[in-house]
């Protein structure tokens, strides 16, 4: 992010200002296009369904690359998370698993 | 109505950042009661008092927006951000959960096809926003387009929720959802500091599983999220057809099509499946 010249080359400062070009359409599009487009229930059960659907979409195939020991992490923080509901108990868990598990070579 | 509608349909929409909301909202009356910014008329109301009220508000999704933030600063030093990425990337893009995604879609070699699909990876998480802003247009109408446009850099599910449940219950006072955001903004670029800054420190994320804690703090996301095995339905598509994707596509297209499967699935399922 040192100089403008540095958007116009591919490359994390283009990433960066255009994550943030898409996010900023998204914060105001509805409010503008509101009176134009209908949101169907369709529509609002697909967006209901979408934080969901990115978390498993992410997280599955992440497992599956990263073995046993993505696995076993995310199985303790889900449980940590079922019982107390906080979250950093449950990336504590989590990532707590996941050092005793490499440490003892999984 | 449709306002309304979408508040019940959308309550559960949140990224951590929010978890901590209701808490908030039930620990302390109404402030839509305190008379002096609850007004029931159309006319335009933003006070210095209601951008205080909204800051406030926040306090207690201080520990969650913590948390996220330095995860989030953890999870970008491992990928090899610098310090000044990671902070433009907190300030600018303001997603937490989108920004988690986009790291994990990180690409080793950068051309315009990579930025543009981590730009449409990020659009679609934050999909979302556009169904909030939605609902919060017959509420934001009687401001100027300008005005609104500017105050939206900052909505975010935390203030959305909150600045929803305060107009709910009669509050007219744009303030409050304002100072939500702008507060939640602050902390979220504030936190994503120490978490890179401790993140770099380590010289082999593995052995301390930073690499996983971007998976990890996304799985737990579901815990809040689940609504009932039915609602559970476009969840178990999304993450079956990114498995598959994950082997036939290249980059990390994977989610975005996991994603759409998930939201073609909710589209097309009768209505009780999605979680009403």
């Amino acid at each position: 992010m040192n100089d403008w010249a540095s958007l116009l080359v591919p490359g994390v400062s283009a990433a960066i200002a255009a994550m943030a070009f898409a996010t900023y359409l998204c914060r105001i599009s509805g409010y503008f296009l509101m009176s134009v487009v209908p949101l169907t229930p369709a529509l609002r059960r697909a967006l209901a369904a979408l934080p969901g659907s990115i978390v498993a979409a992410t997280v599955l195939p992440v497992i599956e690359r990263t073995g046993l020991v993505a696995g076993f992490a995310i199985l303790a923080a889900l449980g940590a998370m079922m019982i107390r509901r906080s979250e950093i108990l449950a990336l504590a868990a989590g990532l707590g698993v996941a050092i005793a598990a490499r440490a003892w070579g999984l | 109505m449709i306002a309304h509608a979408a508040l019940r349909q959308h309550g559960s929409l949140h990224d951590p950042h929010a978890l901590a909301a209701p808490r908030v909202l039930d620990a302390s009356p109404p402030f839509a009661q305190n008379g002096a910014m609850a007004t029931t008329d159309e006319s335009p109301i933003v006070t210095g008092a209601g951008v205080l009220h909204g800051m406030r508000m926040v306090a207690p999704a201080l520990p969650g927006v913590v948390v996220f933030a330095g995860a989030f600063g953890a999870a970008a030093s491992a990928k090899g951000l610098t310090l000044l990425e990671a902070l433009a990337m907190s300030t600018l893009v303001y997603a937490g959960m989108a920004q988690m995604v986009a790291l994990e879609a990180w690409p080793g070699f950068w051309n315009w096809a990579a930025v543009g699909s981590l730009a449409l990876l990020v659009a679609v998480v934050n999909s979302r926003m556009v169904l909030q802003g939605a609902a919060l247009q017959p509420w934001l109408r009687a401001h100027s387009n300008g005005f609104n446009a500017a105050h939206l850099m900052f909505l975010t599910d935390a203030n959305w929720l909150m600045g929803s449940r305060y107009h709910a219950e009669g509050g007219r006072d744009v303030g409050v959802l304002i100072g939500a955001g702008v507060a939640l903004w602050v902390l979220w670029v504030i936190f994503t500091l120490p978490g890179h800054l401790v993140g770099g420190l380590v010289a082999d994320p593995k052995r301390y599983a930073l690499d996983l804690v971007m998976p990890v703090f996304f799985a737990v996301m579901l815990v809040p999220l689940w609504k009932g095995r039915r609602a559970a339905v476009p969840w178990a598509v999304a993450g079956l057809v990114a498995l598959v994707a994950s082997r036939l596509l290249p980059g990390h297209l994977f989610i975005l099509c996991g994603a759409m499967a998930g939201m073609l699935t909710a589209a097309f399922s009768p209505e009780a499946a999605a979680g009403e």
